[in-house]
Formats: structure tokens, sequence, C-alpha cells
């Protein structure tokens, strides 16, 4: 039988606010243990919780990116559950009106895009950390992370493939940094996410039974996770057998997933309108200027980019996947004003491969954008060749120093000086006959013999152009 | 010293008649010899008579706040920092808070005595105080009779003279009711009207502060301090704070007043109903007119509470699960062990009622049929009071069913003990605020009545009593071997 | 309606409150008195009204997004049952 997959992603997304969603606590992350959890966060006695205005603020942020109706009267409400991360016996949430609606993302999967509806996106409080290292058999509870606001953001079932929610996924974390309302770091819990998976035999209009699969926190996981709970939930039904409703934990080391609750203990979360805290009303006014606050986006920068400045499909797309990127790129072209395709190129080839070996993002790259301005520059006006360019790089790379200091210092200005690379040609024409001999006699791989033997005499600083025009020239003679 | 009014005190202690200290002392000797009303739970001496010598010594520099030097006493719902806070449990039994409430803090400000802490029903969840883990607190008119709930021990304390005022809370009638059946003045303000930062709630969209006190004059007093915005508390509303006190003296007449024939059925006890009779004859008097109004839903008004309040309630309460304060289990075998014997153990048997109730009117299936119908029954009510309110100023009614009834007498029969609050929890419902004022006595034992207005009409509230009481002087009354 | 032994004892599991089982039957008992007084509520039609969950119609206040809080760990550790290295412990939870 042919099978087709069902997914839809439930993302939790950390705001990046100073303060915790209900206190003034900080949200930084990785403080001592319960140094950050104040006693509104601790679940004391009397204290009570005040909406941070800055999560309200992304949250709306967030739909008006997605297209979303923002709920002009959206509700917190608490959901009941005993745990220990969880210090009030309840999480402060949203259920039946969450203050993003229905909205949509359009993702690219080979070259084909595919429109994922966006059901909705609630805000809500993260809970803590249990530590499970040993304490005498205990487990200790850090509160730090609880209070951090989250924005839940789920997904219609509207995927076919683990690649598509993987696309689907990529495609929201840049969204999410591009409005700069998370900083999208998955190590450190930031940006998770939770896949519902269920199969059913192609055709069949209905939906098979779903699995939730918990605790994915990279991409290359969720692949993984989602393609491994597909292929057991196949065999399970080939083999006679029916997928449960439950939650599922994925092992990353083990690339397994194993159920997390039983059965038996169905929740029951008796939601109810939190009376601590009072409806949030947002309006129309509030919605219209949060809207001239939103930056380009994503999919329309990188068609901007492909317009306005002829660059393909790839380097057009690596560009546009962060804001910063794009902004270094547009920064370079300004500074420089060389064709867009040089500093395409040399972001995209030489910046990029030097930042990803040292781990940094291009917000840390040593070399600003003034900088490699100015050595595209030197490019550009023929100081110095591409291949002295990289020389150059890096030596930025490793000091202040700007191009030109660096080409002036270690004199690698190139010599255009006709009549020095005249003399050098005629030195190694004559010093090597031979070859000389083949090339006449139409061996033209040859030529590139006497172009590396010249650029070598002049330690690189040769016009290259000039070089072959010359080389040329005398060869035929 | 002990049976001056507010007024009084603060120009004795300005005046130099007596001093902080001395009258602190006055009343911490008195709290000693009436230990066996058992209205305290913990009395705070050494700081008492600490902050009585600070007081003593703004007083002297001229640098004297509202409340300088006047000893009062907090019911032990409010958390106060490092001062043992309880709630009336042995779930906070060992609970010390990091923090004062913001009632308190103001208190704090303004330069009042904290005598210590009052005796309440656990949880505030109660009508009789006997659910306290601290033991039933005793009515100082009759030491057989309960002296009302939950806020029993702020009334027992004012009535006895065992502090100069008190704070209280009420939920459900929580400061009316006690104030009625000790025969003091109770005010529950306007929902909003005072911080609920750092007062253990009960349920949290009903509980409001007040004060408890001899007379709507003090009373004026108190909630000048009380009331006011608090930045911490989502629920606290941001609107000015009339000078309570300046309002005293305004002219009622031409005050019009409803009388809800519900409240006025045959239901109603023959005393009562002739005790009330006479008080608004009072108002008549003072130039009232007196009018039959109709309020059809607030019959409704207890079971859509006692959804209500348990649901909120059921929530609330699940902090207390023995991990970051107060009291845990011994030996927990493993976490729902730890769960359910902690709070198995640290509740008493009326909270855990109201916890089930509350869990099974939320639960899947359920909330439907009971907490949203509440919830509109709720809205129903409220609009019956919007409507009265657009007819007449205030309404007036019966504060409880009888008077103090008998400790224990009515323990067993827990429905019994809701229906009688049937008189003030629809107030709560509603959100607006009531008073209620000793109106007489019945064989000995002293009868409230309710006067409600509309939200953020304390002011007319106060005004309203203390005409009252410049013609009559049942608040002045002081039960015997406590004068 | 009524509620049996058994209903409360789900409840109490929810609810993660431990009941002597002597008193199983009374809560029962109590439990379906208070629910017999909510029938009562079932007799007013209120198909048109709109559920109330405060008394005011008030919107909720923002607060601005700032660092108000510091460390106060040992004054919050100081009131715990059990702690460790800054951490509260619980016995050991299984996932």
């Amino acid at each position: 039988m042919e099978w087709e997959t069902v997914i839809g992603l439930e993302i939790h997304a950390q705001l990046a606010t100073k303060s915790k969603i209900f206190s003034g606590a900080s949200t930084a992350y990785g403080s001592e243990p319960n140094t950050q959890a104040c006693a509104i966060d601790l679940g004391l006695p009397g204290v009570l919780p005040v909406l941070n205005e800055e999560a309200v603020h992304k949250a709306v942020l967030f739909g008006m990116a997605i297209e979303a109706e923002i709920t002009p009267y959206s509700v917190f409400a608490r959901k009941n559950y005993f745990y220990p991360d969880l210090p009030k016996g309840y999480q402060i949430s949203q259920m039946e009106l969450p203050i993003v609606g229905e909205g949509h993302l359009e993702i690219e999967v080979d070259g084909n895009s595919k429109q994922i509806g966006i059901t909705r996106a609630h805000l809500e409080e993260d809970a803590g950390k249990s530590l499970h290292e040993d304490f005498h058999g205990l487990t200790g509870i850090d509160l730090n992370r609880a209070g951090t606001p989250l924005l839940e953001i789920v997904s219609e079932p509207d995927m076919r493939s683990a690649r598509e929610a993987v696309a689907y996924m990529k495609t929201l974390h840049e969204l999410v940094r591009y409005l700069d309302i998370c900083d999208g770091n998955m190590q450190e819990g930031s940006f998770r996410c939770d896949a519902n998976v269920s199969v059913r035999p192609k055709g069949q209009k209905a939906f098979g039974t779903r699995a939730e699969i918990k605790n994915i926190n990279s991409f290359k996981f969720v692949e993984k996770a989602i393609n491994h709970e597909i292929e057991r939930q196949i065999e399970l039904i080939e083999n006679g057998g029916k997928v449960v409703q439950e939650t599922r934990l994925y092992d990353s080391v083990k690339d397994e997933t194993r159920s997390m609750r039983s059965k038996e203990e169905a929740n029951d979360y008796r939601y109810f309108p939190d009376p601590d805290l009072l409806p949030v009303f947002i309006s129309e006014d509030y919605k219209a200027l949060v809207k001239t606050q939103l930056p380009e986006l994503p999919q329309a920068k990188k068609h901007r980019f492909k317009d306005q400045y002829a660059l393909d499909e790839e380097n057009a797309a690596i560009l546009t996947c962060s804001c910063q990127l794009a902004d270094y790129f547009e920064a370079v072209l300004k500074d420089s004003g060389c064709e867009a395709k040089l500093c395409a190129n040399w972001i995209t080839g030489e910046l990029s491969a030097a930042l990803n070996k040292a781990g940094l993002e291009i917000s840390g790259s040593p070399v600003d954008h003034k900088r490699l301005a100015g050595l595209l520059a030197r490019i550009s006006d023929n100081t110095i060749s591409g291949k002295i360019a990289k020389q150059v790089f890096e030596e930025m790379w490793k000091s202040a120093a700007t191009a030109d200091e660096i080409i002036a210092a270690k004199g690698l200005k190139q010599i255009t000086d006709t009549s020095a690379i005249e003399a050098v040609i005629d030195k190694i024409i004559a010093g090597n006959p031979g070859q000389v001999e083949q090339y006449r006699s139409g061996k033209d791989k040859v030529f590139a013999f006497f172009v590396g033997q010249v650029m070598k005499e002049m330690q690189g600083k040769a016009n290259p152009g000039e070089v072959n025009k010359m080389l040329k020239a005398k060869l035929s003679q | 010293m002990h049976t001056k009014t507010l007024p009084d005190l603060v120009r004795g202690l300005r005046s130099r008649e007596f001093s902080s200290l001395e009258l602190t002392q006055s009343f911490l000797n008195r709290i000693r010899q009436h230990r066996h009303l058992n209205a305290y739970i913990t009395v705070t001496e050494e700081d008492a008579l600490l902050n009585a010598k600070a007081a003593d010594v703004r007083l002297a520099e001229g640098k004297a706040e509202l409340l300088t030097g006047i000893p009062i006493a907090h019911k032990d719902i409010f958390c106060t920092l490092d001062v043992k806070t309880t709630c009336g449990s042995k779930m906070l039994d060992n609970f010390t808070a990091p923090y004062n409430a913001t009632v308190v803090e103001k208190f704090n400000q303004a330069g009042a005595v904290m005598l210590g802490k009052l005796n309440m029903d656990e949880f505030a969840m109660g009508s009789s105080n006997e659910t306290s883990y601290y033991g039933a607190v005793k009515n100082p008119w009759n030491t057989q009779a309960v002296p009302g709930g939950s806020s029993g021990g702020s009334a027992a304390a004012v009535a006895a003279r065992l502090a100069a005022c008190a704070t209280g809370t009420d939920t459900g009638g929580s400061i009316r009711q006690p104030a009625a059946l000790c025969g003091i003045t109770g005010l529950k303000p306007t929902y909003g009207r005072v911080s609920r930062y750092g007062m253990i709630a009960y349920a949290s969209s009903l509980d409001q502060g007040g004060p408890m006190a001899h007379s709507a004059e003090d009373a004026a007093i108190l909630l000048q301090t009380m009331a006011g915005f608090d930045e911490k508390d989502s629920t606290s509303v941001n609107c000015p704070v009339p000078d309570y006190s300046a309002g005293l003296n305004k002219s009622i007449a031409g005050l019009k007043i409803g009388l809800p024939k519900e409240f006025f059925s045959d239901g109603l006890n023959s005393h009562i109903a002739a005790t009330l009779e006479a008080a608004i004859n009072e108002y008549r008097k003072l130039g009232a007119e007196i009018k039959e109004i109709s309020m059809p839903n607030l019959k409704l008004a207890i079971p859509a509470y006692y959804v209500i309040a348990p649901a909120e309630c059921s929530a609330n309460l699940s902090r207390f699960d023995g991990v970051r304060f107060g009291y845990r289990c011994e030996n927990p075998a493993d976490l729902t062990d730890l769960y359910t014997r902690t709070r198995g153990e640290g509740f008493g048997k009326e909270v855990k009622r109201r916890i089930l109730m509350g869990t099974y009117a939320l639960s899947a299936g359920y909330y439907e049929a009971y907490y949203i119908k509440a919830q509109k029954i709720r809205r129903l009510i409220s609009d019956d009071f919007k409507n009265a309110l657009s007819e007449v100023d205030v309404i007036m009614g019966p504060v409880t069913p009888a008077t103090a009834f008998g400790i224990g007498e009515k323990m067993g029969d827990p429905i019994e003990m809701y229906l009688s609050d049937i008189y003030t929890i629809a107030i709560n419902l509603a959100g607006v605020p009531a008073l209620s004022i000793p109106a007489g006595f019945i064989a000995e034992m002293p009868v409230g009545l309710q006067i409600i207005g509309n939200y953020f009409a304390e002011d007319m509230l106060l005004n309203i009593a203390h005409q009252y009481q410049q013609v009559t002087d049942w608040h002045q009354q002081t039960p015997k071997g406590f004068e | 309606m009524s509620l049996t032994a058994d209903d409360v004892n789900k409840i109490a599991h929810l609810a993660r409150l431990g009941i002597d089982k002597r008193d199983v039957e009374s809560y029962a008992k109590d439990l379906s008195g208070m629910l017999d007084l909510m029938t009562r509520m079932s007799d007013l039609n209120t198909d048109n009204v709109e559920p109330m969950a405060h008394p005011m119609g008030q919107a909720q206040r923002l607060r601005a997004d700032v660092i108000t809080e510091q460390n106060n760990r040992e004054k919050f550790m100081a009131i715990a049952p059990q702690v460790e290295a800054g951490l509260y412990l619980v016995p050991k939870v299984i996932e």
C-alpha cells in the first residue's frame, strides 16, 4: 500500500524580552540556578502576575508577519497540572481566545513553493527545568526559566513529508529572527518543536491517529525523528497493529521515539480564564502602529535581491537567510560601489567560509562591512587581483588593518606596467624552449604553464588580463 | 484608651495625652488577658513595642503620618515580611513570607503599629472561623457562639478591643458577616479598590480586602490608607481615592434607598426583619426615601458562587505542593506521594471540599454546565445590581439570616453553613462595595444592617453609615467583660 | 445529581489531594449536596447571556519590559523544605 504522511508542528519560540512575561525577573540564559526566579516565578502565596507589554508587541508583530487575524480581545487561561517545574500547579497560557488567529507561511521545497496554514499562535509562560543528575536519588528543580515568555505557534496538518516539516521550521526560524522576536538559539531551547505525525493510505480523506513527538531541538533531528516515526507507524499498521494517540519522546542518541506518558493518565487540564489577569485588548490603532514596524520579510527581500541586484537564486537565498547578513551585503554594496555579483560572491564565499570555520555569526564577524567594502573596491579598480585579495582578506581577518594598509605594507599592488611584464615574459619564453615548441605545435594547454610561470616570477602581482594578452601575442610571434 | 475612636486616638497621640508605647502596651495586655478568645494566631509583641517607640519619636518630631502610633492587627491572610503568615492553615504553619502585602506596606508607611496576625477560617473558607487550624475564635458577646468568618479573628479582636482596628478580606461576606455577628463596622470595597498583592488568594475574582472597625468614621480612615492603585495587581483599578473622612458629614436628605423584596421575603427571620425595619426608619427620619425594588436573580447567587469560588480556589491552591515553601509530608515515596500526602495532610476538610468541588466543576464534560453557566448567572446578578442602582442610590438589606450561632452547631452540615451567606454573596459576584453596621441586638447578640452601593461609591456608603451612627449608639456598645 | 466514592477518588487524584478512606463517603455526600444546590441554575435560561469572568469589563494593563527583580535566592531558599546547590529537591522525576 502507498502511504501518505500528515504532519503538523507546534513550535515554541521564546520571545526575546528582557524580563519575564508576568514578572520583572531577568530572562537571561545560563545563570546560576534559581537566581532569576522571583517570588512571582516561584508562585509564592499572594503574588500576582502583570503582563509584559513587549511580549504582546512581539506576538502581534508575528501575527502581522504571517498575515493573521489579531484577536481584538484575547484571554489568558490557566492550564492545570502538577509537575515540579511548574511552580503554581498551573501554566498561564491561552486557550479559547489566542492573541494571534489564523495565518499562513510560504515554504519552498525543491524549488516549489507551498503555503502552510498556521492555526494560531498564543502567549504562555515557560516552565522551569528538572535536573536529573542524582541528588541522592532526588531531582533538582531550577526555576530560572519559569515565566519566560513563549509564543506557541501551531500549524495546520499541512505538511506531507519530513522535508516539508523541516522547510517549514526553517522558514519560521528565519522569520522570528527577522522580526527580532526570538533569538532562535536551539541549543539553549529558545526555539523548540513538537511534531504531530500520522499516516493514512494515499487517497484517504480522514486523518490517521496521530502521535505527538516532543523534544526535537534541531533541524536535523526533526527530519530524523519524523521519518523514524513514519516508519514505525507504517510498520505497525502493516503488521496489523494500531497507532495510539500518545506523546512520544525522541531520543537522538538511539535515533528512535519512545512512549512518554502512559495512556491511562489522560490529561484533564481544566482550562479556565485566569482571574488574576484581565482580557488583552488590541486596538486598530495599535495594529496600524505595529504594521509600520514590520521589517521587509525574508521572501520579499529575496525577490528584491534577485530583481534589484540581478543575483541568482542561490546567492539571493543565502544572503537573505538572516536579516543581519542581508544588511551586511547591502552595506558592503553601498560602501564599495562594486558590482552586486562581486559583493555577493565574496560574502557567500570567502566571508561565509571563514565565519563557518570560526563558528561565528555575521554579527560577530571580525571583518566589518566597511573593511570588506574597502577590499572589494581594490579588486574592482584592478589594484589587486582576486587571488591577492584572498591573501589580503586573510590578513584583515587577523588584524584591524584596512585593505589599503595591508596592500601598501606588503607591496601587493598589482603591476600594470607593461614593460615590466614584457621583460618577465621574454625571460620565461627564452628559458622554456620545449614548452614554446609544444604550444606552437597546437598544444593549447601549455598556455596555462606560461601564465603560472609569469605570475610566480612576479609574485602574483601582475594584472592577469595584461599577462594573458601579452603572452598570447608573444607566443604567436 | 482602648474604647476611644481612631480620631480620638490620633488626637491623643499628637497631643501627648498618651504615648504609642502606652497604647500599644495596653492592647498587648488586653490580648494576653483575653487569650481565650483565640483571636490572634501570632502576637508580634517585641516588634510592636519597638515600632511604638519609633512612632513616639516621630510624633515628638512632628513627623507623624495618618496612623502613626495606632495599634492595628492584620488578618493572617496578608503576607508580612519576616512574620509568620499562616492563612489559618497547617499548610503554612511554618511559612514566613519574604515580602509584605501591599496593604500591610501601606499601613506600615502610614505609621500604624502591628500588634499581630488574626485568626481566620482556613484559606478564608468558612463562615464561622471554625475551619482554622488554630481552632475556633469565640464571639466576645457570647463565648459559646461563633464570631462569624472568615475574618472572625478580626471581628472578635475589634469587638473585644484587642486592637484599635483591623483588616479583613471578603470573598463572599467574610468581612460583613463577622462584622455583623460581632457588632462592628466592616466594609468590603469595590473589587479592584484595594490591592490584592500579597493577600493569599482564595477566589481571585471575588477577593477584596477591607477595614474592620468600630465605626464608619474609623473605617473611613482605614480605607483611606488601604485604597489605591497598585501596579503589582492587574485587577487593581486606577481611579482617584476620595477623601473618605471629608464626606462623612454630608446630609443624606433625599437619599434613595432600595429594599429588594427578595431580601425581605417570608424567609427572613422576623426578629431580624424588625431590627432592620427600625434601622430603616431612622433613615426615613434622616430624610431618605425608601423604595421597594426587585432583583430577581439574587436567589441564584449561592449556586453560582459555589461553582466560581471553588473553581478559582482549586487552581489558586495548587501551588501548595511541598516543594518551595510551607508544609511537606514526611518521606515521600515518589512525586505523586509528595503531592497527595502534603496536600492531604496540610489542608483541612473544608478546604479539601472546595478544592474537590472546583476541580469537578472545571473537569472535562462539566465545564459548560457548571463553570460557564455560573459565569452567565454572575452576569445576570451583576445586571440586577446595575439596574437597581440606576433607580436608587443604595440598597439595604440584612447581612445574616440570624445572629451568631453556637460553636459546633453547623459544622456537620456544610450546605447549611453555605446558605448562611445568602445575603452577602451576590455583592462579591457583582463586585460592588457594601458595608455592615451594627443596627441593634436580638437576645443580646448584635445584628448588622447591610448597605450596598455602586462601584467606587465607598465614600457614599461611609457617609450614609456615619449619619446613622450619629443618631444611634449600637456601634458604641461593648460586650460584657471587655469594657 | 450525586457523586460516588469512585468519582471522589478520581477528582481527588486530579487535584493531588490525599483523602482519608474513611472520609470518601462523606465527601461524596457533601459534594452531591452542593451539586443539588447548583442544579437550581439550570432552571434559568441563559442562552444569550455573555459569561462574566470579572466584575468590571476592564482591559489588562501592560507592564514595561524592565528588569525590576534582583537575585533573592538565599531568602527564598530559606523557606523551602529541601534544597541543595541552589536547587529545590523533589522525589525523582521520571519522564
